[in-house]
């Protein structure tokens, strides 16, 4: 079916008609969060109750939505245009909060167990505009996000879907390239390069056919925000996709999601599939002439495919090991073609940009980087999910307006950005404003938007071994520095964590480090010391004591720790007893409690769940 | 075991033979057999024509994919930088003890496999644990023993 701007307007009418016929919405997020909470239990059990009682003399609908972004307090249930957001719905007692939905949709009655609190645990929040978390955000590439159905293409164009294509499509290319430009927008998978630019290239490299890729390989770990847009508004991306190829000169594109990503690979092939059939891809797009086709392609969950270069090799059916970048891939792509790659993110704010004018967009952010980013904001902050901000709003911001602070009011210790590529950054920079420039100036990254949060009880070079045994695991072998010297690099720290530093590791490590970034081949070796640096460069003292006193002040390290109870505190409660994993705590109800310690692992828990301060880790 | 060449040719016709597709062809057989049988890759080489080292080397680049034969259930526990920091690591050394496996490993009864993820998406419920497709978040070394048994229940051991 063609699809031409009338089309496109009826779609949008038979929706407004559609949805006009109802008295109540209620969205029920399903994004991966929510799920994981038991959302669609939630909502198979109020579509049930619903349906069964047909008493109802309201018209309603109940609809799945992607991630809505508080998913600590999962699963969340939102009315109407956000009028009232319900939290940890279904989590206590199904049965209640089931019926307490019911009393909200019969009767208007809102059920203040439901309702979000704030801090002081007195006042309550009704409508999601009010709570910290959401006002302090700008929501472009999220707005539709924990709105729409993703699987129901009327309503992505009921909301004004595809109708930038439309008027993409009524420009000249050339013109959409320089739009793309003046905007501003940079790279979203983390290096930040200009994307007009990107697309300016590729447009001039000679050959054909030319292709478009969108990354949604996400491999940092920690990281959720390609995942919860692909998941939760497929037609966004599509929509930037398809102006990108238009502007660029090309008929195919693909998308990249790995295969762990089950659901974002439904939502997205049952999106291509509504757009073909209304005529937004394939032959002809809205009667413009252009042709266009989108196919999805499913990673195998190698970190490193990340890479557009090991990203083409892994589409061309190879491993995914990187190549030197001599030749760009605008010029030199996916089978030897020109190919643009861009970040999921990245294309999702294409739409926006043709719709509301370069210069929009470039009011938004700060100076030399425009926009918004998403953030998936995780670790030991008390609001965890999923934000947009303006770039150039500060971490203190981020981390203690919209997060809430940290969990159990224990003390900020640092916040780690760009993943296995950044650095932590610690408390004395939390004013710095969050945009590419200032973070890398930093030693860390903006990366894709992972941001996690640690807190005193986190030890800074627990954190450091941990991402380089991650990216042992993910490097590809392919050169020397990345392959050996990571590994060297990982023995040390793993050594200095327990027990065996000795003086000299710590400029080891720098100079190692150093040699490591100059000499890799690929991105992946190239930022891989990063976070033993900025660690070393902002907790040197943390390593020091581990070297030379042979202690974890974070009580992580389990070499370096003994944990014990303190009988003037135990109440004798059992907590800790319970929850041990080897059972070597001796417990008799109200007596003092005490570890047996050739048995405990040091793991911690007993310090965690102990509500009267009656362990130690010393 | 047998390569069931139905089942392959099935998978292999999907994507018109075209040897560019050759990591979906592994991927659809690790889903019908939950690993990645040899006699799957000898006979997938042979229909495409392309040596077997070729194959092996994709194979063994990417981490969803198993040469060896799983258990009827895979325990995933989650150590991405979320999970790791509230701590996962705990609760994998628990599953380790619990099943008397080492990660990567299947127990003898063939009713676990042990494997690590990095990152389920689900970062705000860390530390986060999933056995097929559900998800325990906000793991505790004492939930870690209420799953294996909640997945042991009704099953021969
Ligand atoms: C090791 C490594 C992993 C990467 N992983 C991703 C990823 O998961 N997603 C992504 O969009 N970009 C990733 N990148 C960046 C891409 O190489 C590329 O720069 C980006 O996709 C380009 O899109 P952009 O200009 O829209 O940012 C990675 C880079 C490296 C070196
Ligand atoms: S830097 Fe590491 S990941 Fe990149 S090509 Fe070299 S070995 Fe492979
Ligand atoms: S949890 Fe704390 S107070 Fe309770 S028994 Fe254990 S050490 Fe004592
Ligand atoms: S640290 Fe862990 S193993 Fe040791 S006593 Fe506490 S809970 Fe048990
Ligand atoms: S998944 Fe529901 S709020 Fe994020
Ligand atoms: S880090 Fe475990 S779910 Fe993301």
């Amino acid at each position: 079916m063609m699809a031409s701007r009338e089309r496109l307007y009826a779609i949008g009418a038979d929706y407004r008609k559609a949805i006009s016929g109802y008295d109540k919405i209620v969205k029920i997020c399903c994004g991966t969060g929510c799920i994981s909470s038991g959302a669609l239990t939630v909502y198979d059990e109020l579509q049930r109750v619903l349906s069964k009682r047909g008493l109802s003399s309201k018209q309603i609908l109940v609809k799945k939505t992607g991630c809505h972004g508080l998913c600590e307090r999962g699963p969340i249930v939102v009315f109407g245009d956000d009028e009232i957001l319900y939290q940890n719905v279904g989590k206590r007692n199904i049965e209640r909060d089931i019926a307490a939905l019911l009393a909200t949709i019969n009767e208007d009655k809102i059920e203040d167990e439901l309702l979000y609190k704030g801090d002081d645990k007195t006042k309550r929040y009704m409508s999601s505009f009010d709570i910290p978390f959401y006002s302090g955000q700008t929501r472009i590439v999220l707005s539709l996000n924990g709105v729409i159905d993703p699987e129901n293409i009327e309503e992505y164009v009921g909301y004004g879907g595809y109708k930038s294509l439309h008027k993409a499509l009524q420009m000249n290319p050339m013109e959409i390239v320089d739009l793309i430009e003046k905007s501003g927008l940079r790279g979203r998978g983390g290096g930040g390069f200009l994307t007009g630019f990107k697309w300016r290239s590729c447009r001039q490299a000679q050959g054909l056919p030319k292709y478009v890729v969108a990354n949604g390989d996400e491999g940092d770990p920690g990281a959720f925000m390609d995942r919860s847009l692909m998941e939760g508004n497929p037609h966004g991306i599509l929509e930037g996709m398809i102006i990108g190829g238009f502007a660029i000169g090309s008929n195919h594109g693909f998308i990249y999601v790995r295969d762990e990503y089950p659901l974002a690979v439904y939502r997205l092939s049952k999106a291509i599939d509504e757009a073909r059939h209304h005529g937004f891809l394939g032959r002809s797009i809205m009667n413009s002439g252009f042709d266009f086709d989108i196919s999805i392609f499913r990673g195998g969950g190698a970190f490193v495919c990340g890479e557009s270069t090991a990203l083409i090799s892994s589409i061309e059916g190879k491993s995914g090991e990187p190549r030197a970048k001599y030749i760009h891939t605008t010029e030199k792509g996916l089978w030897g073609k020109p190919t643009n790659i861009n970040n999921v993110e990245t294309w999702s704010n294409v739409p926006y940009i043709i719709d509301r004018g370069w210069e929009w967009f470039q009011s938004i952010g700060s100076d030399r980087s425009k926009g918004t980013k998403v953030f998936s904001l995780v670790g030991k902050v008390k609001n965890t999910g999923l934000i947009e901000v303006p770039m150039g709003v500060s971490l203190r911001e981020i981390i203690f307006n919209l997060g809430g602070g940290i969990q159990g009011d224990k003390k900020f210790k640092a916040v780690q950005t760009g993943g296995p590529s950044g650095g932590c950054i610690p408390e004395e920079f939390l004013e710095i404003p969050v945009d590419f420039d200032s973070l890398t100036k930093l030693g860390s990254m903006m990366g894709s938007g992972g941001m996690i949060v640690m807190d005193e009880r986190n030890c800074m070079v627990d954190v450091a071994r941990y991402f380089l045994k991650f990216l042992i695991e993910e490097s590809c072998g392919k050169c020397t520095p990345c392959r050996e010297g990571v590994r060297r690099m990982h023995e040390i720290v793993d050594r200095i964590c327990r027990g065996d530093g000795s003086m000299g590791d710590i400029e080891h490590l720098e100079e190692l480090g150093k040699a490591i970034q100059l000499s890799s081949l690929c991105g992946l070796g190239q930022s891989a010391p990063n976070p033993v640096l900025s660690t070393i460069k902002f907790f040197r003292e943390e390593y020091r004591t581990h070297v030379q006193e042979k202690k974890c002040p974070a009580g992580v390290c389990k070499n370096l720790i003994t944990v014990s109870i303190l009988p003037e505190r135990c109440t004798g409660c059992m907590r800790c007893a319970v929850e041990c994993p080897v059972d070597c705590i001796s417990s008799e109800k109200k007596e003092i409690h005490g570890i047996d310690q050739s048995l405990c692992t040091k793991c911690g828990t007993c310090f965690d769940v102990c509500r009267f301060g009656a362990v130690k880790i010393s | 075991m047998e390569a069931d060449e139905g089942k392959l040719s099935v998978i292999i016709d999907k994507y018109d033979g075209d040897r560019s597709y050759l990591l979906a062809m592994l991927q659809d057989i690790q889903r019908e057999y939950r690993y990645v049988p040899e006699e799957a890759v000898r006979y997938l080489c042979g229909q495409l024509r392309i040596p077997l080292a070729k194959a092996y080397e994709v194979v063994t680049f990417y981490k969803t994919l198993s040469l060896k034969p799983r258990g009827r259930h895979t325990i995933h526990v989650c150590l991405g930088t979320a999970c790791h920091l509230r701590g996962g690591p705990g609760i994998l050394e628990t599953f380790e003890r619990e099943l008397n496996v080492q990660t990567g490993d299947t127990t003898e009864n063939g009713l676990f496999t042990l494997e690590t993820v990095n990152c389920l998406g689900a970062c705000a419920l860390a530390p986060l644990v999933r056995v097929e497709e559900k998800d325990f978040g906000k793991t505790t070394p004492a939930n870690a023993k209420k799953i294996i048994r909640e997945f042991h229940d009704g099953e021969e051991l």
